[in-house]
């Protein structure tokens, strides 16, 4: 097959592309550049965006011996992930931008016009495994190594596209993948992994959004509409935080306060006790299957963030709305993040996360 | 060993051309004897001797004195030295004179170096526009001139475009300036090989070329300067060069440039007509191949018009770097001619400047021949475009979907 791998300049993707080409694939790499001018996104070691990823990518591919080019999507990434990233916090949401990214471009963009350049398949160093069914449709499954699971982030992905995708690092760890690296002589063995946001350059969230969408200030309250502080923005806050909040005086009980509730049209940030966080229930709104979607109701699990834990959960799919009973409660959810759906280890699919059912005493649903 | 595949076609001569084997054996043999040009025993005179005989056949070629060729590391520091170095000298004796002016259509070492002078030193810089073959507008220059002569302290203008290959009109600005007494630089890294270069003739004050443009190794080049201009010098050291450059002299690398220079003046002409017909059956060839393919710079044959080598090309509705990509797979060589920093196209000052938007700049090609290109390697560009095209053109809207 012809195939693209998609190379951050990062271990994992250099491994992958390694991989695809020993299986006998023609391979060719490709370094996506998202933004016009790299020193505006993050530089150093942990981003995907640098000049330094894009030499270290290209490095890796000399050693493993393929073609390399640079892609410029900086206006499809811009437009369909930077800002909708600004819009989501704007509206009090909490969005992720790898599953935006993955959903729009690496996976839409890039596999797009992969495929019309004349590729068969895109392949990333995502941990995943795709397995064949015996009715020949593909699967998405977790990573063998939970610790490093990327299911969730690509649980955006539609049977189309993953019929179309290779990752070849799901059966493996990392501890695996560098010592792999290392042995093929690829200088990016020990890197050290990514975490933050690409685009976000010294990785203050907050800071970032504020340039973006100024100041706009409301106030913080506790549940009885006490205002505890003023603040310039309440992007600025996640559901389920609780470090940063700064609110000068404790609670009456001494116990730390969690951010419960975002208003965004007056900037209203209700705190309260960890406890009033729990949300049995929940809402998805633009579900994506990984194959059939549910038919009925479905006894399952889900994921309510990246690296998260399971719930077990119960979901039944109205039109295009997906409807969540969590088994056992969860804290911290926010609207914005996406809930992947499991059937085992098999990704079903995902939607987006429009509102919770906070369990019963608990502050008003959303 | 080279490590292209035997089967490449390679038309990007533009970017730097094979070393010619005469250049190669000439540096090799230098390398073998070795000595410091700067030394004063019989290994240091025998490597002056080189240095100084290279000078004296590139001066003879170029229509020089020896004197006036300044070695350096090439093209790039040649116009930075022309650019900076002529603006502080300028603006030094009178502080009036804090203009440059330039064509917009020069390359980013003339650009950024008239950039860094903006931002550093204070300068203003005024960049004349281009026709929509890519010839600087002479009555623009005269107009941005004479708005205030006395405050100008250079001109710089390229000999010919190394995007699209249009020749730039340099008598018609040499005469502008003598007007006023304003020193002219001319970049004339892509012109040396393909055009007949005088510099005594050319009136210019200073003139930028690059070894590896014309067979030669990369890392040498020259700035030919006339003796009485004054230019501050960016490297300073031992003074090596006339005081204006200085660091060891790259021995071998100037006696193969030399050699390369030699070959490529004397058989200039028939080289030039010889690359002539083969853009004549690419072009031509393309009108059936790819008829929606158009072709940028200035259609007149010739040396007042354009470099006989170079084929600039839009592909409407098509992205440049998957042509490249896609005609890299089938072992065709060339350009999307745009500056890259870590690889990130962006769409060529020199096409916007001649008035193509940002789309119509991004789906261009440049295609640019020499001494190894044969009618084969232009049959197989025909032959395998269409193709190309099409899946490119697919590509364009696959990604915008």
């Amino acid at each position: 097959m012809r195939v693209l791998a998609a190379m951050s300049g990062g271990v994992d993707s250099a491994v992958a592309a390694a991989r695809a080409k020993d299986a006998g694939h023609d391979v060719t790499g490709v370094h996506l550049a998202l933004s016009r001018n790299p020193q505006s996104y993050r530089t150093g070691a942990r981003g995907c965006c640098s000049i330094e990823d894009s030499n270290d990518a290209r490095r890796a591919a000399d050693v493993i011996g393929i073609p390399f080019y640079v892609w410029d999507m900086s206006e499809e990434f811009h437009e369909e992930v930077v800002e909708d990233f600004i819009a989501e916090y704007a509206a009090g949401r909490t969005p992720n931008p790898c599953l935006r990214c993955n959903e729009k471009i690496k996976f839409a963009a890039v596999l797009d016009r992969a495929l019309a350049l004349g590729f068969d398949a895109v392949v990333t160093g995502h941990y995943a495994r795709l397995e064949t069914a015996s009715d020949g449709t593909v699967e998405m499954h977790r990573a063998v190594d939970h610790a490093k699971d990327q299911s969730y982030v690509l649980g955006v992905l539609t049977a189309d596209q993953i019929a179309h995708s290779m990752f070849p690092l799901g059966t493996d760890t990392k501890d695996e993948v560098r010592r792999e690296a290392e042995r093929r002589g690829l200088q990016v063995a020990h890197k050290p992994d990514s975490h933050d946001i690409c685009f976000v350059a010294d990785g203050d969230t907050p800071g970032w959004l504020h340039d973006k969408l100024g100041t706009r200030p409301g106030v913080v309250v506790d549940e009885g509409g006490e205002v505890l502080r003023e603040h310039e923005g309440s992007f600025a806050f996640t559901i389920g935080q609780r470090r940063g909040l700064r609110l000068g005086r404790p609670a009456a009980d001494g116990r730390p306060r969690f951010v419960l509730d975002i208003e965004p049209v007056s900037g209203t940030v209700t705190v309260g006790p960890r406890e009033h966080l729990a949300v049995d229930g929940l809402m998805g709104i633009r579900p994506l299957w990984c194959g059939a979607p549910p038919d009925g109701e479905l006894s399952c699990t889900v994921q309510l963030r990246a690296h998260g834990d399971e719930h077990r959960a119960s979901v039944r799919l109205d039109g295009d709305r997906l409807h969540v009973d969590l088994h056992d409660p969860a804290d911290g959810i926010a609207p914005g993040q996406a809930v992947v759906v499991y059937d085992g280890t098999r990704v079903v699919g995902s939607a987006t996360i429009s509102a919770t059912r906070r369990v019963a005493g608990a502050v008003p649903v959303r | 060993m080279s490590l292209a595949p035997a089967t490449t076609s390679y038309l990007d001569h533009a970017a730097t051309t094979p070393m010619v084997p005469e250049a190669i054996a000439a540096m090799q043999d230098a390398m073998l004897e070795g000595g410091n040009p700067s030394s004063l025993h019989g290994s240091g005179r025998r490597a002056r001797r080189r240095v100084e005989e290279a000078r004296e056949l590139i001066a003879q070629r170029i229509g020089a004195r020896p004197s006036e060729v300044v070695f350096l590391s090439g093209g790039t520091e040649a116009d930075n030295l022309a650019v900076k170095g002529l603006y502080w000298s300028r603006h030094r004796s009178d502080p009036a004179r804090r203009r440059a002016v330039a064509s917009a259509i020069e390359h980013h070492a003339v650009l950024d170096s008239l950039a860094w002078l903006e931002k550093s030193e204070g300068a203003v810089v005024d960049l004349v526009g281009v026709d929509a073959v890519g010839r600087v507008d002479v009555d623009a220059l005269r107009a941005t001139l004479e708005r205030d002569p006395s405050d100008v302290a250079l001109i710089s203008c390229m000999w010919a475009n190394n995007e699209l290959g249009t020749v730039q009109p340099i008598p018609e600005i040499v005469a502008l300036a003598r007007e006023h007494g304003i020193p002219v630089h001319s970049d004339a890294v892509q012109a040396l090989a393909h055009l007949p270069v005088d510099f005594a003739a050319s009136g210019l004050d200073a003139m930028s070329l690059a070894s590896h443009k014309v067979g030669g190794p990369t890392g040498v080049g020259a700035l030919v300067a006339r003796r009485e201009l004054e230019a501050v010098p960016l490297v300073h050291g031992g003074g090596q060069e006339r005081d204006l450059r200085s660091g060891t002299l790259n021995t071998a690398a100037i006696a193969a440039f030399a050699v390369a220079v030699d070959l490529a003046v004397t058989r200039r002409e028939d080289e030039s007509a010889r690359l002539e017909a083969l853009r004549r059956r690419l072009v031509e060839g393309l009108r059936q191949a790819v008829p929606e393919a158009v072709v940028n710079g200035d259609p007149e044959p010739g040396p007042q018009s354009r470099l006989p080598h170079v084929v600039h090309l839009t592909f409407p509705g098509a992205e440049g770097d998957s042509l490249l990509m896609l005609l890299d797979a089938a072992g065709i060589e060339c350009s999307t001619g745009s500056a890259c920093s870590a690889g990130v196209p962006q769409a060529s000052h020199v096409l916007t400047a001649m008035g193509l938007d940002d789309l119509a700049a991004r789906g261009s090609l440049r295609f640019s021949m020499g001494h190894t290109t044969t009618a084969a390697d232009v049959d197989r560009l025909l032959a395998t475009l269409p193709g190309i095209y099409e899946r490119a053109r697919a590509a364009s809207t696959a990604g915008r979907r």
